[in-house]
């Protein structure tokens, strides 16, 4: 049976989507519907943006003002409609492809803007609409089709990467941590700036066959199992922390917004008028 | 003479002048030599008027920009020169396909590559055309003065409303920068259209959808109340994603036609001293500015000769260009490039009359002289 949630802010004649069975993206993606429902956030007010990958394929199922981009583009399109109306509250769905490799550049820029524009990323360490090529989150010696005798780069962290370029609300969750995603993703919209929070999903077709992680419930069970929430790994001894990965929040500053200052301009020349 | 309308202008800021006449209350871009000067007064006058401007991080960035303040609802223009053209392809063609109503000024200087930046040129003229993948219409402009610029800008925004397509300006390093006297109408002396809108409380809007008779859907903004879905991919009336070869069909042929069925409307050319021409140049931009120096000093002589001046260079006079051929003895194309519009000439006349190229790329102007002695040669 459809759930309230779906029906209300899903185009349910779009669905079922296009995601593989076991892929972790229709769970964050009921994240964010969650997160913006439980926000009250009226929907003719939100528009959702995307680039292209499999993640960015979640914007066409959502009720709302959506935007399916170009590659890697998806937040210089909505920084143009952030700044032409600020009003809407304005999100980008993308994925480690899309937000780290080809939209590298945007991402860093809009996160030093601070432009309020709160950015999901769909982290699946692999190009899966592609077929399995290695992504800049593929961790290194791993396996994708372009990477067949084992991943030589290192793999972007991108809440640190966005962090420092200035997003003033970073964080991370899983596709197994579904209610803590929701809740970051809340604090990311309430947050009146760039807020850059990953979502480490799963993709059992390439990623998982790739590498050997195992069915479906094997690979969730790795995201529980080496996903350590910020707050208590600062009270364990180092040697518990390593080798599993934070989840939480990392970052949550208050800095002026980009389409506000924007208008203090407009502004003192309507006064001066 | 204090309240005189009439300035000294240079081109680019004839064009901003142009642009928010029309009503351009958006522009994201990133600077570039010839046409920073368009980022500089947009950047100075769009606050005025409670408009946004943004410089982006690049070219590409620049007119995704643009694209997001057209589906807010915002006139949106972004400019750029040769190198930042070619980054615009990706998502001038994501313009043509979602139908987004786009002005883009490309103020052309020499190449490929980096090339001469601050010298002119006209050698984008088929990249405007072809330069982004796969089939999509095009309508470019191209101003000969400060004047035209203005003129050309407003008429730009308009065809990008009208048509809900982006509309190119290609002008050039020498009509960008050069200064001349202007006289700015007043807005109301201006026609102004506006992108068709659904009505009130239209039930089921469909961004693609359109009225009978008609080619050019209605276009909402995001956060009017309609919730709909834009996308770079081949898409059906409802905005989602069609795989279905026949619509795909229907859908190219709708925007080839929305243009193809308006050339009236959208062509527009200069004559001068065609009538009794025995040759004719075609050129235009700054060339035609030399071409039309060339005619006035062969018609002293008694040498039958004209000028005819596409303003609109896409889509191309073809039907004039045809009946000229028929005309008259030989047809002289002058341009900045090696051989571009020359070849579209060559194409249209089917060998009616003798077809001759002034054509240089070396980042210096075509003179008066240059012309003079092709137009004799082949007398």
């Amino acid at each position: 049976m459809t759930s309230k949630l779906i029906k209300d802010y899903f185009r349910t004649d779009k669905l079922p989507h296009i995601w593989c069975p076991g892929c972790g993206h229709g769970i964050m993606m009921r994240s964010v519907a969650q997160a913006i429902h439980n926000l009250g956030l009226d929907k003719d007010k939100v528009c959702i943006v995307s680039g292209i990958g499999c993640s960015s394929r979640a914007p066409g199922y959502m009720d709302f003002n959506t935007l399916h981009t170009t590659h890697g583009r998806a937040l210089a399109f909505a920084t143009g409609v952030k700044l032409a109306r600020p009003e809407l509250e304005v999100m980008v769905i993308t994925g480690d492809g899309d937000c780290a490799a080809i939209g590298g550049n945007h991402l860093i820029h809009a996160a030093r803007r601070n432009i309020n524009i709160t950015t999901i990323v769909f982290n699946n360490n692999i190009y899966g609409m592609t077929g399995g090529q290695y992504s800049p989150t593929t961790p290194t010696n791993e396996f994708g089709t372009t990477a067949p005798y084992g991943n030589i780069d290192k793999s972007f962290d991108i809440p640190e990467l966005a962090g420092a370029a200035g997003a003033t609300y970073t964080a991370r969750g899983t596709a197994y941590h579904a209610k803590q995603l929701t809740k970051i993703v809340e604090n990311g919209i309430k947050n009146k700036g760039f807020s850059l929070i990953e979502g480490i999903s799963i993709c059992p077709t390439y990623y998982g066959r790739k590498n050997r992680k195992g069915s479906i419930v094997d690979m969730m069970n790795w995201l529980k199992d080496n996903a350590l929430d910020i707050k208590v790994a600062s009270k364990l001894p180092e040697e518990k922390v390593k080798g599993k990965f934070l989840i939480g929040e990392f970052k949550n500053v208050t800095e002026p917004e980009y389409t506000e200052e924007y208008m203090k301009i407009i502004e003192r020349f309507q006064k001066e008028r | 003479m204090k309240n005189s309308k009439i300035k000294l202008m240079q081109g680019n800021e004839a064009c901003v002048e142009g642009a928010i006449a029309a009503g351009m209350k958006f522009y994201g871009g990133y600077p570039i030599t010839p046409s920073t000067e368009i980022a500089e007064f947009s950047a100075i006058k769009l606050p005025l008027v409670g408009g946004k401007f943004i410089q982006m991080e690049d070219e590409i960035a620049g007119i995704a920009a643009a694209i997001g303040g057209s589906l807010a609802g915002l006139k949106s223009m972004t400019a750029t020169s040769g190198p930042g053209f070619s980054l615009k392809q990706e998502n001038l063609g994501y313009a043509a396909i979602a139908e987004i109503p786009l002005v883009i000024v490309n103020v052309q200087r020499g190449g490929p590559s980096t090339g001469l930046p601050t010298a002119p040129a006209q050698a984008d003229v088929m990249q405007a055309k072809w330069g982004t993948h796969g089939d999509h219409p095009t309508i470019a402009l191209s101003p000969s003065s400060v004047k035209e610029t203005f003129d050309l800008t407003v008429r730009a925004f308009n065809l990008a409303e009208k048509y809900r397509t982006p509309v190119i300006i290609l002008t050039d390093e020498i009509v960008g920068h050069m200064r001349e006297k202007i006289e700015i109408p007043d807005a109301s002396e201006l026609e102004i259209i506006d992108r068709k809108r659904p009505g009130n409380n239209e039930e089921n809007y469909m961004p693609y959808r359109v009225r009978e008779g008609e080619l050019v859907p209605p276009m909402a903004a995001y956060g009017d109340g309609y919730r709909f879905h834009v996308t770079g991919l081949m898409h059906d009336e409802t905005g989602f994603p069609s795989n279905s070869s026949e619509n795909a069909e229907k859908l190219l042929d709708r925007l080839m036609e929305k243009i193809d069925n308006n050339l009236d409307d959208i062509i527009e050319y200069e004559e001068y001293m065609v009538e009794d021409a025995e040759i004719v140049v075609i050129s235009y931009g700054s060339t035609a500015r030399s071409a039309k120096s060339a005619i006035k000093q062969l018609r002293s002589q008694g040498i039958k000769v004209g000028l005819f001046r596409p303003i609109t260079v896409w889509p191309f006079p073809e039907e004039r260009v045809y009946e000229l051929s028929q005309k008259v003895k030989s047809i002289v194309v002058a341009e900045m490039n090696l051989g571009q519009i020359v070849l579209e000439v060559e194409r249209i006349v089917k060998g009616n009359c003798e077809i001759a190229l002034v054509g240089k790329a070396n980042g210096e102007v075509i003179t008066p002289e240059e012309i003079v002695n092709k137009l004799k040669e082949v007398l």
